[in-house]
């Protein structure tokens, strides 16, 4: 069922989906520019910095409003609304809080999830708070990690890859996702905790 | 079952945003007083990132930049004019929240070299709560109002307004320290800044006034991580904080 997570590209991905869909960006010389240096630059009002920042990661925030909503105009709103808000409020993200990429993912999922579901939101985004091991701020780095994410969906149980989707693209609670799939509760509860253990792993020394 | 395994599923539906009613409430009230559920919720939306990073689907409209930009355009420059009195309001009235802040950069260091192996864990959880309530009395100190301050200076000489930065790059961390300050006019402040080695425009640390004895404090404003400082500068500007300096200087010194 993750399959379907994919499915707007080839499984497994071809080089082409690859620059499509992952935000990873060309071999543009701006991306010499950490993500700290345009954060800085975003806190002094440079609009260039927003470019860069779009540049570099774009895709895959609206690749993930995408998923959630399946609706492009929503995905874009959602897409603008994540870097808007940067803009206004850079102090929302901490660098010592983890990666940027990370946390814009989780920023555009958590957005996409609350209209999804039509709800307030339940957490500001300065709240969020995200510990992650590997880099994430180059091209190749970006690459690898999702790679070994992919390695490790690939390696779940289609029943585990389907909690896991619609918990994390559905926004389904796990009393849903049981109704849903006919899991007992704690069955659901634990794939869905596996899971996001199971892609950390991936990534332990 | 301990506590923690008890909680070990629900917090990953938490972080999910999956959980709710009574075992939401029981988990966010077990949160408040376990800082090892609360790193493990942290990595739990950090493993949620990797998750999302590897979604797949088409590149945004190719309108999308050039609307955000443009949107951009008709935002007021510079979100940081109005986070500075937030900033600073958050700063001051609670030590608890400058302590909770110390807490979070304290465990989030320990937490990159902490082993899996359970004893490993006592053990460096009893080092984090020896760090933490020595953070603690550290910035009950700092930002105590009674706290006797005392400027040391050369016999007979004047007492001169001095500030002392103390600061890290690599964590953004900074304790800043201001002694015998003029009292000024209504709205009007000193604001503290930081001035990049990378020759970017000088960024707004926090704005400050000084207590009655001229004593005042700028303690782990939020700044980004691994910005090197050339130097630290003060100037007067309006209370609410300023986009760029005011000449002149009135304090500055090297890093």
């Amino acid at each position: 069922m993750w399959d379907t997570i994919c499915s707007r590209a080839s499984w497994p991905p071809s080089a082409d989906s690859e620059s499509r869909g992952i935000g990873l960006a060309s071999t543009r010389p701006e991306l010499s520019v950490s993500d700290a240096e345009i954060i800085t630059r975003i806190y002094s009002g440079d609009e260039g910095a927003m470019a860069l920042l779009y540049d570099r990661y774009s895709s895959v925030v609206y690749a993930v409003a995408l998923r959630v909503l399946s609706d492009g105009s929503a995905a874009e709103d959602i897409l603008q609304d994540v870097f808007i808000q940067l803009w206004r409020n850079p102090q929302a993200f901490n660098a010592s809080r983890g990666s940027l990429a990370a946390w814009l993912v989780v920023i555009a999922r958590n957005r996409a999830i609350d209209q999804l579901r039509k709800r307030r939101p339940e957490v500001e985004a300065a709240e969020i708070v995200i510990s992650v091991d590997p880099e994430l701020e180059s091209t190749a780095e970006r690459k690898l990690a999702i790679e070994k994410v992919r390695t490790v969906l690939a390696g779940m149980s289609a029943e585990q890859r389907a909690a896991l989707e619609m918990a994390f693209f559905e926004g389904l609670t796990h009393v849903e996702i049981a109704g849903k799939t006919g899991q007992p509760l704690g069955t659901v509860k634990t794939r869905i905790r596996s899971g996001l253990l199971a892609v950390r792993k991936a990534f332990a020394v | 079952m301990s506590a923690h395994e008890q909680f070990a599923d629900n917090l990953a539906l938490y972080a999910l945003g999956s959980l709710e009613g009574s075992e939401r409430a029981a988990l966010q009230a077990h949160l408040a007083e376990c800082a090892a559920c609360r790193r493990e919720l942290q990595k739990l939306c950090g493993d949620m990132g990797l998750l999302g990073l590897a979604t797949m689907g088409p590149a945004p409209p190719a309108g999308a930049r050039a609307r955000l930009l443009s949107a951009l355009a008709k935002e007021p420059r510079g979100g940081m004019v109005r986070k500075q009195p937030a900033r600073w309001s958050l700063l001051m009235p609670a030590t608890a929240a400058i302590v909770l802040a110390m807490i979070s950069i304290v465990l989030w260091r320990q937490n990159n070299t902490l082993r899996r192996d359970l004893a490993q864990q006592l053990k460096q959880s009893g080092e984090n709560q020896v760090e933490v309530k020595r953070a603690r009395e550290v910035l009950a100190l700092l930002s105590a109002p009674d706290a006797v301050r005392v400027t040391l200076v050369a016999t007979n000489a004047k007492p001169q307004p001095q500030g002392k930065a103390i600061y890290r790059p690599q964590t953004g961390s900074l304790v800043f320290l201001a002694s015998n300050f003029a009292t000024l006019p209504p709205q009007k402040a000193y604001e503290l800044w930081l001035l990049p080695t990378s020759g970017a425009a000088p960024i707004p640390v926090g704005v400050f006034k000084p207590d009655s004895r001229g004593s005042a404090s700028v303690l782990m404003p939020s700044l980004p991580k691994d910005l090197q400082a050339k130097a630290f500068a003060i100037t007067i500007e309006p209370e609410t904080g300023s986009t760029s300096p005011t000449m002149p200087i009135i304090l500055a010194g090297e890093a």
